[in-house]
């Protein structure tokens, strides 16, 4: 009988426990983020997102940094879009089962662990040196979309994977023909997962910094880039710099932009949530 | 026009679609090749001007000073150390997390709490650095006051923060695919969701579990901005978690911001440095795909 009550105690603080570390985390993070917001909100006013760098604390601002930002995503999007979203569908629907399509599987599922810092190594021989596009946006945004490649493609494959069979075999009853199903069929049933997967493949990207940091991004510019050939500052850098100055002042613009950062990653992340659950229910 | 030759015309259009998709797959193995061949380049010139026995064995890597010792030792001491700390506090976290929502919390919380704890993993990890330096540390001295402003424990603690979701995700996965039948034999026998978790449940979904750590583990080893803002910059051979140390990842940040000539041996010592990086992330990675795709056959 002892026995028994202690078994059943033990299940009772282990449940308790269970739930103390699932809230652990969550709670830490809400810590941190009371804390920065306590730091930075003050600082955050218009100036702080117009104004452009400066020596001085008080008179600096991100506007070079979100520019620079927003040119990155842009690019980067353009980029990995077409190719993640091609290697997707030949994966899922052209190679399945041959010798090619396991060696392409390995070889993705290796990249996605590959560290990020390593594409940045890559990216600075190849985009920076070899092809001479310089310390650009260009080469940030190259590097970068080779590193969110085998996320997008990951999350394209489960999307269209989750098309009903059905829908497959109507179409080719119709006579379609391969591409034509794909086109006009899984393509569009699929697109809500596809633009999940990108979402977050971004969010992601938006918050890199140490690759950026290793093709030569600046912490310093003084103007908002204007072309794909330009230097250019992104958020991290700018609040990595900012990290790393001993004065207060600058501590607190470096909590002020990470506010503006996290707004980022957690608005792109709620739309992707949002774009998940709506194509789910569908799907269904 | 005939229907042959609308047809002849039609299957040209799939064959030169299907090579422009099948050109987009390559891509990604031609990444795969340039990352070996740009690493390899640059790290067989940097061989060539430092052994590679100096490498392993130095227990100084000075390559920015004048008296100049490249042994990768205290950067690797870094790396591990740092990341030994984060799988330490990650892990009995993790697993608990995973075992409590995937045995003891009612199905609706499962759906919430998931994409919740993910956003863990989706905060940027400069950000993590930023609490790591200006929360963590001072909070930590207030018990150890002789931990130093930069150190690898409060690195390390943040780091463990950042990859609880990866393993908790993928251990509740692992013990959700477990057989309901493998649970009710044991509810049978008259145990408890405790003694049901651990001997029963832990080990039939042990591959996934195994993976989950080994992911986290080549997380924290390729993770940057945590360390290089938090853990310091300074090499140095030593387990002590209270002092500056550098990680790998931390010294190739170093040398980027700095103004290092293109082609100078400093130059170089980053890609030595990033080869070292990557043979270790792609061993674990390796083990890792191999054992997940032992343990998909077993269920599927």
């Amino acid at each position: 009988m002892n026995n028994i009550k202690k078994n059943r105690l033990l299940d009772q603080v282990f449940k308790f426990w269970g739930i103390a570390c699932t809230f652990l985390g969550l709670i830490l993070l809400t810590i941190f983020i009371g804390s920065i917001f306590v730091d930075g909100i003050q600082r955050i006013d218009w100036d702080f997102i117009t104004s452009l760098p400066s020596r001085k604390a008080e008179r600096a601002g991100i506007f070079t940094a979100l520019m620079g930002s927003v040119w990155i995503l842009v690019l980067t999007t353009i980029i990995a879009l077409p190719v993640g979203i091609a290697a997707a569908i030949y994966l899922e629907e052209y190679a399945k089962e041959s010798k090619m399509a396991s060696l392409l599987e390995v070889n993705i599922s290796n990249l996605a662990g590959v560290p990020s810092i390593i594409y940045g190594l890559l990216g600075l021989e190849v985009f920076v040196r070899i092809l001479e596009m310089g310390a650009s946006i260009l080469a940030g945004s190259f590097t970068l979309a080779l590193l969110i490649l085998p996320i997008v493609i990951v999350s394209t494959r489960e999307s269209i994977k989750a098309v009903p069979k059905s829908i497959r075999d109507a179409s080719y009853a119709l006579g379609a023909s391969k591409w034509q199903t794909i086109s006009q069929q899984l393509l569009p049933a699929s697109f809500g997962g596809i633009l999940t997967g990108i979402i977050l493949a971004l969010s992601r990207a938006v918050g890199e910094t140490a690759p950026l940091i290793v093709i030569g991004a600046l912490a310093y510019v003084p103007f908002a880039p204007a072309s794909p050939l330009d230097e250019f500052s992104v958020l991290p850098i700018q609040i990595f710099n900012w990290i790393s100055r001993p004065q207060h002042g600058f501590e607190v613009n470096a909590a002020a932009a990470i506010i503006i950062l996290l707004l980022i990653t957690f608005v792109m992340n709620g739309i992707a949530v949002y774009f998940r659950n709506r194509w789910q229910s569908k799907l269904k | 026009m005939g229907p042959n030759a609308f047809g002849n015309m039609r299957k040209i259009k799939e064959r030169v679609i299907e090579k422009g998709l099948q050109a987009s797959a390559l891509v990604t193995i031609a990444v795969t090749v340039g990352i070996i061949l740009v690493l390899s380049i640059e790290a067989i010139r940097f061989f060539s001007e430092v052994s590679i026995v100096d490498f392993l064995t130095d227990t100084q890597w000075t390559p920015l000073y004048t008296d100049k010792h490249f042994g990768i030792l205290p950067l690797l001491s870094g790396t591990l150390l740092t990341s030994f700390i984060a799988i330490l506090f990650a892990v009995p976290i993790g697993l608990s997390i995973s075992i409590y929502i995937s045995e003891y919390a009612p199905r609706s919380f499962r759906k919430t709490i998931k994409p919740l704890l993910e956003l863990l993993a989706a905060v940027p990890t400069v950000v993590y650095g930023f609490f790591a330096l200006t929360v963590v540390t001072p909070f930590l001295q207030s018990f150890i006051p002789s931990l130093s402003g930069f150190n690898s424990l409060s690195a390390g603690l943040v780091m463990g923060i950042m990859i609880i979701p990866f393993i908790s995700s993928l251990s509740e996965d692992a013990l959700h695919a477990v057989p309901n039948s493998l649970r009710e034999a044991a509810y049978g026998m008259g145990s408890t969701k405790l003694q049901n978790s651990f001997r029963v449940l832990v080990p039939a979904a042990s591959s996934g579990i195994v993976v989950s750590i080994i992911l986290a583990i080549s997380r924290a080893i390729g993770e940057t901005m945590i360390v290089a803002i938090a853990a310091g910059q300074q090499p140095r051979l030593t387990f002590d978690p209270t002092v500056p140390v550098e990680t790998i990842t931390a010294y190739i940040v170093q040398v980027s911001l700095g103004d290092v000539q293109h082609g100078s041996l400093e130059y170089r010592t980053i890609f030595a440095a990033g080869i070292t990086l990557f043979i270790f992330t792609f061993l674990l990675n390796t083990i890792s795909y191999r054992i997940r795709k032992k343990f998909r056959e077993k269920y599927e």
